[in-house]
């Protein structure tokens, strides 16, 4: 009965352009901050803790109380319902109970007629506090045996013995540095109070369900009580998967309390100090090692600093164990994760959820054994990849059968020229002592679904209109990586319509329920899928409608441009539409997809989490001053694997985006706390992520060509948001390689992340000292 | 209330009276709180990112062209935009209508994901476009400096940015209309016969009623460029006293080039006074590019950034080792004080009460002095330096016969580094003398650590400087700044 005449060739077509393109350049795109609000409503802002730990003796609201703006303050106890905010673990709460973990804690929440006037209330408030001793850092942390989790334990073979038996040894530790989101627009909900009880959120999140299932447990009330709605948000990168709950839950008590509309909204320098950030990692190794750099055993301990609560810890950390080998096979090999409680903000989801420092652990291991063995690291590289038929299991059980590593590694290789370069930059570093050049390849696999199997389901909502316009819903998040254009295209493709004819919907919960964040990549592998069942529905619905009016069989149908073939009969879609409505035939239909394949046994970390990998490589090269210690990024070569693409200038804007986003975590962006715990890079005029002029004169960024997704995804594409950011990892390494040039003969380098100047020239020194 | 109490300014061809306007009001606020214009952004309230950016149209002395530059909007008071005319990304293309080439550009390049930051890089497009509408990759660059994108990568926007000259000119908007008849018409009609003069503000026409008036009220605000005080409004949201605005009196306006001296006057952009340094020492471009953004340069003043003194204001060093003089102004006259002896103590300088930097004077290019001026941050671009350094030397017959040498970054207040300028002066020019110099700057400085860099990089970076400074000074052929292993591969 499915008619199996659609053509869809997505990667042929021209790329249409966000879906949004030309409201953005005109200002006329609407985020949450832009809604027109109540004449009456009230604007909330957060008072915060001051120190990193310690007890409330007392709050003191007087001076608050005298200011003729404020409205309402709420506290704990004004919370109806739970006061806690926590995803996994039930421990953050909303507003500080007698204790605080962290400077930078919301204690209370203050609402004003204006946006100044309550953040100035907020900050009149008197605390007194009674100080307790903090941990800070991950070394203090594991000295005290501090965790938010259990430690977990990943295990294959007998790495142990075999570290014993191989014939090279080396330890060394890993350091890499966390990161700040920086997504441009800031935390933000209005609550609107509703008829009896219910309240409308307006949230910049990309987990709207969550956000309602919190909002609605803080206010006493249940799920049906609360809808959540985001048009867009202005950048999330994991930063608005379950921070945005704290905001909206705040804002939501206050509207409750107050009976009027409240926006929360942080200014830069409190969305920066109390929401989660990228977890900071220690890594402390021991790997054994033959003469050719092929890994024997590894041993690594993974400690990271998870904040004061669990929030995704758990899944971040696991998602660096199962990163750890990359593109490598490690046949005996152990890892042990630590999750340390610091004194510190809670840290959460970035893009890339653990994998990037994963990752950076065993390319670091890599490196430090081809110095060891004067080796080319890239060489080193190669004779650990995952074979092809053998040497393929990762070691939590899952079976390489998609590999591409060889292909991407080898065909960049050639392209950037890679041997014929690291010649001319030998010749060029043994001319000059100041400025040293260095190149580096790495390469990236990384797992596609959400590692809690659950999560891998999705849910849309499809309607056609009787004009043969069609309104598309479905439970993603559209944060600027081009999610609703990827799947408005699919539904245009299974209806046979222009993209004009497709409008998409804010995502809302009251449309789709139950749904997963829009994270790990999945956005348009879920919601595709859950689009595309349900106008494939309600076109099967079409094609029944029509073999019984016009009767045809179903082959003789075709839906293209708009228009509708019905066996020697031309019919528009919309005539169609207006017809089948007449004869009372539903136009609307849900669809709903779960990930096939798809098993994990947490407990054992065992089974096949990921329904497929995706994977790149990049080619860096840089120029370091030995003087100063600043760098230049002069080229990258990036060869991505996208699948079959469904929109090919959206996921090069992925790729480009991603990977400068990864350059800025492993350069320049560098998050400081002084010696009270307290962070001090908490705007941009201290935190610095890249600008133009850090996108390098020289790249090329190309997508693999034939190579459709093996398994069967929508239209074979692959999950582009998160991989990208890993190609930075080239960059990094070309920094080593630079500072390794610096040494009068080959050497381990010890560089950690971020490789800021003061970083460098550490590290430079550290070579030469070696060296003399 | 009488015509003056109105901030007047034009918006898309109409005549805007802002009526009741707090003096600390900032466009941002007006813009989005007051107007509903929505389409301009904040981003970070500190004039680092740039999503509040908006182009700002200033009529010329004689009424027949009318300047339009990029500032943030985020950290610029309402009062001070009076009798200009604001630009917002609505201003370019009505809804429904075409769009204007700069916006195109984007649009078709797929330059825009989540779009929070696009407005703001398409007014600093549209400024840069209305000077020339085909930019080099590197005017690009240096005009994309102030905005933060932390979606694309940056690569389709300079893309856009390269290919905005291809798209035929819009009707509005273009580079001819910029300068047209009825907009200098309108522009001319809102100039003021008397300073602006509200409650808490006040816009003095010329020196003496400036002189007077913070004579008159000692504790007033000297406002400049705002772009310090803004920080002060948006991020400390501190109560400010009344404030006197230096940006209407045309005589601090002016830059006057004299056969032995430079005087930049207390209103001249930090824009048009870095063009006006570089034109004399092209060797400080770079220092120019990499300080603070075009935003921030269009908005702020050299005289502010020395007035304020800050630190790790990028100016002070070089300015110092030239051996600038601050002219000081009050009613009781005017002092002359070399600018080192201005800073006392961290933001303590020899300011008397009612007295206000009226211009600074540098001393013009020697013959045989080598100058050099190089910061260090984590950023390239727009990012204040964990050190910042100046040196100035004269070399006859190869040795040292005078050197200035001023840091910024290391103490409490930008200073010179005497135990370092005596272990050179009399020295030969040689690598033995600038490491014998090297070592006395540990008795020159003891900088702090923070967030920017620790005590040790300091030390060791400005070492460090002092060497390039002494490379580069002896015509070598290797490589010396990244820049040289940039051109080697292209």
């Amino acid at each position: 009965m499915v008619a199996q005449n659609i053509e869809i060739e997505p990667s042929s077509r021209a790329s249409p352009r966000h879906d949004s393109a030309h409201l953005h350049v005109s200002g006329r795109a609407l985020y949450a901050d832009d809604i027109a609000l109540p004449a009456n409503a009230l604007h909330a802002a957060f008072g915060m803790s001051s120190i990193a730990h310690g007890r409330i003796r007392k709050m003191d609201f007087a001076p608050l109380r005298q200011m003729s703006a404020v409205a309402a303050i709420a506290v704990a106890s004004d919370v109806p319902g739970d006061n806690n905010y926590g995803s996994v673990l039930h421990d953050d709460p909303i507003f500080a109970d007698g204790q605080v973990q962290y400077a930078g804690q919301p204690l209370f929440a203050v609402a004003a007629t204006s946006y100044n006037a309550a953040r100035k209330a907020a900050r009149a408030a008197i605390i007194d506090y009674e100080p307790l001793p903090a941990i800070l850092d991950v070394r203090a942390a594991l000295a005290a045996q501090s965790y938010v989790l259990p430690t977990e334990r990943l295990l294959r073979g007998q790495p142990h013995e075999m570290l014993g038996t191989a014939p090279r040894r080396l330890s060394g530790t890993v350091r890499i540095g966390g990161q700040d989101h920086f997504y441009l627009e800031g935390q933000i909900a209005i609550a609107t109070p509703q008829e009896d009880g219910a309240m409308l959120v307006h949230s910049s999140t990309q987990h709207p369900s969550e956000v309602q299932q919190i909002v609605a447990r803080a206010l006493g009330r249940r799920s049906h009580d609360v809808t959540v709605q985001c048009r867009r948000m202005g950048g999330g990168f994991g930063g608005k998967e379950t921070q945005p709950a704290l905001i909206a839950a705040a804002a939501a008590v206050m509207a409750a309390k107050t009976q009027r509309a409240v926006k929360l909204r942080l200014d830069r320098d409190t969305d920066m100090l109390m929401t989660g950030k990228r977890h900071d990692f220690i890594a402390d190794y021991e790997v054994g090692f033959d003469d050719q750099g092929r890994i024997l055993a590894l041993s690594v301990m993974l400690a990271s600093r998870c904040g004061y609560s669990a929030d995704l810890s758990g899944p971040v950390n696991d998602r660096a164990m199962m990163h750890l080998d990359n593109a490598y096979y490690l046949e005996h090999i152990e890892i042990i994760s630590h999750r340390c409680k610091t004194h510190t903000v809670s840290n959460t989801a970035f893009r890339g959820f653990g994998g990037p420092q994963g990752m950076l652990v065993i390319e670091q291991i890599l490196d430090d054994i081809a110095r060891t063995l004067h080796l080319d690291p890239l060489s080193v590289r190669r004779c650990n990849f995952y074979g092809i038929g053998q040497r393929n299991v990762t070691p939590y059980g899952q079976t390489v059968d998609d590999n591409l590593v060889h292909t991407l590694v080898d065909r960049v290789a050639a392209s950037a020229q890679y041997a014929l370069r690291r010649g001319s930059l030998a010749a060029w570093n043994t001319a000059n002592p100041i400025i040293k050049r260095g190149i580096a390849l790495t390469p990236v696999k990384f797992g596609i679904s959400f590692t809690s199997t659950i999560f891998n389901q999705a849910g849309a909502l499809v309607h056609v209109y009787s004009d043969g316009t069609v309104l598309l819903n479905h439970g993603g998040a559209e944060m600027g990586q081009g999610l609703f254009i990827k799947v408005a295209q699919v539904v245009a493709s299974e209806l046979g319509v222009p993209l004009s004819a497709v409008r998409s919907s804010a995502t809302d919960t009251s449309k789709i329920p139950n749904t997963s964040a829009t994270a790990a990549s999945s956005g348009s592998d879920l919601n595709g899928k859950a689009a595309q069942a349900a106008a494939q529905t309600i076109r099967q619905r079409l094609v029944q409608f029509a073999c019984d009016t016009y009767g045809v069989q179903a082959e003789e149908l075709h839906f293209h441009d708009g228009r509708v073939d019905v066996g020697s009969r031309q019919l528009t879609f919309a005539e169609l539409v207006t017809q089948a409505y007449r004869a009372r035939v539903s136009l609307s239909s849900t669809g709903f997809y779960r990930t096939p394949k798809i098993q994990w046994d947490k407990s054992a970390m065992r089974g096949r989490p990921f329904f497929y990998f995706a994977y790149g490589a990049a080619v860096s090269e840089v120029a370091i001053d030995t003087l100063s210690g600043e760098t230049q990024l002069l080229r990258v070569d990036i060869l991505h694997d996208v699948g079959r693409s469904l929109n090919s200038a959206i996921d090069l804007g992925q790729i480009e985006g991603g990977f400068l986003q990864g350059t800025g975590w492993l350069t320049s962006e560098e998050l400081w706390w002084n010696a009270s715990g307290e962070l001090q890079t908490h705007a941009p005029s201290t935190y610095k992520i890249p600008t133009a002029r850090d996108w390098p004169a020289c790249a090329t960024v190309r997508l693999l060509e034939d190579a459709p997704n093996r398994e069967e995804t929508i239209y074979r594409s692959k999950a582009v948001g998160e991989p990208p950011l890993m190609l930075a990892i080239s960059v990094l390494h070309a920094i080593r390689d630079a500072v390794a040039s610096c040494a009068g003969q080959p050497t381990r380098v010890h560089l950690d992340a971020p490789a800021t100047p003061e970083a460098v020239l550490r590290a430079v020194a550290a070579v030469r000292g070696i060296a003399r | 209330m009488s015509a003056a109490d109105t901030v007047r300014f034009l918006l898309d061809g109409q005549l805007v009276n802002a009526l009741d306007v707090p003096p600390t009001m900032t466009v941002l606020e007006y813009l989005r709180d007051v107007a509903h214009r929505t389409g301009t952004k904040e981003g970070c309230a500190e004039g680092d990112c740039g999503a509040c950016t908006v182009a700002l149209g200033e009529l010329s002395e004689d009424g027949t062209r009318v300047e339009f530059r990029a500032i943030n909007s985020c950290i610029r008071p309402l009062p001070s935009i009076d009798g200009r005319e604001l630009v917002t990304v609505e201003s370019l293309s009505a809804p429904g209508a075409p769009l204007h080439p700069v916006q195109q550009a984007m649009v078709d390049e797929h330059a825009s994901q989540c779009g929070f930051c696009t407005p703001g890089f398409v007014m600093s497009l549209f400024a840069l476009y209305l000077r020339t509408a085909a930019p080099t990759r590197e005017q690009v660059l240096e005009a994309l400096a102030g905005n933060l994108c932390r979606c694309t990568g940056y690569r389709p926007i300079i893309d856009a940015a390269c290919r905005m000259g291809d798209y035929p000119p819009p009707p509005n908007w273009s580079r001819e209309s910029q300068h047209s008849a009825q907009r200098c018409q309108w522009l001319r009609e809102l100039r003021r016969e008397r300073a602006l003069q509200f409650p808490g503000w006040y816009s003095p026409r010329s020196i003496d009623e400036l002189a007077a008036a913070l004579h008159a009220q000692p504790q007033a605000l000297v406002l400049a460029g705002a772009t310090d005080v803004g920080l002060w409004i948006t991020k400390q949201l501190r109560e400010l006293p009344a404030i006197i605005y230096v940006g209407e009196v045309a005589e601090l306006k002016q830059i006057r080039r004299g056969a032995d001296a430079l005087r930049i006057a207390a209103a001249v952009s930090l824009t048009d006074a870095w063009d006006a340094i570089t034109c004399d020492w092209p060797q400080l471009r770079e220092l120019a590019q990499r300080f603070g953004s075009p935003p921030v340069r269009n908005a702020g003043t050299l005289c502010g950034n020395l007035a304020n003194g800050s630190p790790i204001g990028d100016s002070m060093p070089v300015l110092i080792a030239l051996g600038a003089t601050l002219e000081l102004r009050s009613v009781r006259g005017t002092r002359q004080l070399p600018l080192e002896q201005f800073y006392l103590g961290y933001q303590r300088r020899d300011l008397q009460p009612g007295e206000f930097v009226s211009a600074v004077t540098i001393p013009a290019p020697q013959q045989d002095v080598q100058l050099a001026s190089y910061k260090i941050s984590k950023r390239f671009e727009q990012d204040i330096s964990a050190v910042c350094a100046a040196f100035a030397v004269r070399v006859r017959s190869g040795h040292v016969t005078a050197a200035r040498i001023a840091f910024g970054g290391m103490a409490a207040v930008p200073s010179r580094a005497p135990a370092t300028e005596q272990r050179l002066l009399g020295a030969p020019w040689s690598e033995q003398s600038i490491e014998a110099a090297v070592s006395a700057l540990a008795q020159d400085f003891r900088p702090l650590s923070d967030m920017r860099a620790s005590e040790h990089y300091r030390l060791q970076a400005a070492a460090n400087l002092l060497r390039r400074f002494f490379l580069e000074s002896g015509g070598s052929t290797i490589a010396l700044r990244t820049a040289d292993a940039a051109a080697a591969m292209s």
